[in-house]
């Protein structure tokens, strides 16, 4: 017999209200604007915006005010967004060679095209907390410097240069980048559909899949060819006209990842490549991504899977937080009736056991009588 | 004349696209304010929109290789049709109704001879000269940050 039990209507209104009270803090303190939070927390809003796979600053900003600073919960409500809207199309492809570039540095040449453009990075800083930040002290405005006339080349541009480096990934002339939000996923997956779903993929996962790969599980001997962080432009076809429409710009992270070359009989040796691109300012993610990347072309490159990080279906399958958050924290939701079932089921195993003992004792003695 | 037919359609295509591309930028105050200048109003039938949706961010693989789909952005598009009959289109990242509706009206007008020129100058090169100031700007803070490199000589030869 199965008995609906209902309830509960009453608490969870006042939850919610509680929530909204929580979310507001003291009163007697402003509220935090979303203009504020783009500005002054803006890579929390970039990460919002990556992992929910939504472009724009304010929503996600929205959302992290709405989640307290949860960033999954933030996340979770901009992917709900987004499936409220229509789509009207797909952009004309990012040019990132074009890129209107804020930060470029290059771990593989000291001197190149366009230089090494530092930008506004927290590497070099001591890690020192810094007690000026906790009042309100006016910031200096920054150093400006004339720029050269110099087109920032990419690095895996100069590599290829000289056949040193596979080119960019290139698939048949007939094939169609798939799209993870509109069909469901198979296994063995294309790299163009590994790449959309780690764009999306947790930051911390990827991270540590990462990690992984330098520690040993699944070496891929890495070099950062080029970090580059900067705004391209949007341009997408519009039916009524008759040339690809500019939306605006967005800013993007890119990654070029430069790993351990390969050879055989019939080509010479040369690197191979991972990458990564990443809505925002977000190099961690964009590095994790590469690595992860790379890491997933071992079959394609003909290397032994023998680590996590290069099992395809181990890796997209448990990188999207939305999901892994909504399996996990479901365990939370009333479970009484699954949870009564195996209780019976336990109770009625151990009277079982208990029964089969004795009965073996009388077993055994009706056999002596 | 011949010259003319040929770079003609040209010529007209890649104003419009500039002119379009300038008013996907433009912020509120910038559209306000010329639709405030605009010595007529006209007669504005809404066609499309103005109705927010998305458009897929595609990426390629290594930089330059084959499509992937990177993640959507918001998109905000809208239609008009002048009482002329020349339709105009807005369209722009973000989820500004007002100011697609707004760029729509500015590209049908851009496109009549008799409010061009008021659209290029009280608008279009605004913008053009915001942009191109605040990507001097962010240019030359970057251009700061760039490293050079010098040796340190070492020992007395």
């Amino acid at each position: 017999m199965y008995v609906a039990v209902k309830g509960g209507e009453a608490a969870i209104n006042n939850a919610h209200r509680l929530l909204a009270d929580r979310r507001r803090g003291d009163r007697s303190l402003p509220s935090v604007t979303i203009e504020q939070i783009v500005e002054q927390l803006g890579l929390a809003v970039d990460r919002v915006m990556a992992e929910a796979s939504l472009f724009d600053r304010a929503l996600a900003a929205l959302a992290v005010r709405q989640s307290r600073g949860d960033m999954i919960e933030a996340i979770f409500l901009l992917r709900a967004y987004r499936t409220t809207l229509p789509r009207f199309g797909s952009s004309v492809p990012v040019d990132t060679a074009a890129m209107k570039v804020e930060r470029r540095v290059s771990a593989t040449y000291k001197d190149l095209p366009g230089g090494q453009l530092l930008g506004p990075t927290f590497d070099y800083t001591h890690r020192l907390l810094d007690p000026s930040l906790l009042t309100d002290e006016p910031v200096d405005e920054p150093e400006r410097r004339d720029t050269p006339e110099e087109h920032i080349m990419r690095v895996s541009d100069i590599l290829a240069h000289e056949g040193l480096i596979e080119p960019d990934g290139e698939f048949s002339e007939d094939h169609q980048a798939g799209d993870i939000t509109r069909e469901p996923m198979e296994f063995p997956m294309s790299r163009d559909l590994r790449l959309q779903a780690l764009a999306r993929g947790d930051e911390g996962f990827l991270l540590a899949l990462g990690y992984s790969t330098q520690r040993g599980y699944g070496r891929n001997h890495p070099f950062v060819g080029e970090i580059r962080i900067g705004e391209v432009e949007i341009e997408i076809e519009v039916a009524e006209l008759d040339f690809a429409v500019s939306l605006g710009r967005i800013q993007v992270t890119e990654c070029q990842m430069v790993n351990q070359f390969k050879g055989s009989s019939k080509a010479p040796p040369q690197f191979t490549r991972g990458y990564g691109l990443v809505f925002g300012q977000s190099e961690r993610k964009a590095m994790s991504m590469s690595l992860v990347d790379r890491a997933l072309r071992a079959e394609e490159l003909g290397e032994d899977i023998t680590a996590p990080a290069q099992d395809e279906e181990f890796v997209i399958s448990h990188s999207d937080n939305v999901q892994a958050t909504g399996f996990v924290e479901h365990l939370k939701l009333p479970h009484y009736v699954d949870f009564q079932a195996e209780l019976a089921l336990v109770r009625r195993m151990r009277s079982d056991i208990e029964a089969a003992r004795n009965g073996v004792k009388g077993g055994l003695q009706e056999a002596a009588e | 004349m011949d010259l003319a037919k040929q770079i003609g359609p040209n010529a007209e295509t890649n104003g419009r696209r500039r002119a379009v591309g300038l008013l996907a930028r433009a912020m509120t105050d910038e559209l306000r304010a010329a639709w405030d200048k605009l010595p007529a109003k006209p007669e504005v039938k809404p066609v499309r929109g103005p109705e927010t949706g998305l458009v897929m961010v595609r990426g390629r693989i290594g930089g330059g290789g084959a499509p992937f789909n990177l993640g959507e952005a918001t998109v905000t598009r809208a239609t008009v049709l002048l009482a002329s009959g020349t339709a105009g289109h807005g369209q722009a990242l973000g989820t500004s109704k007002d100011n697609v509706r707004l760029a729509a009206i500015f590209d049908a007008l851009w496109q009549e001879v008799g409010t061009r020129d008021f659209v290029e100058t009280t608008l279009l090169a605004p913008i053009e000269a915001r942009i191109a100031a605040e990507d001097k700007q962010k240019a030359e803070e970057t251009a700061a940050t760039r490293v050079d490199f010098f040796t340190m000589v070492r020992g007395d030869d």
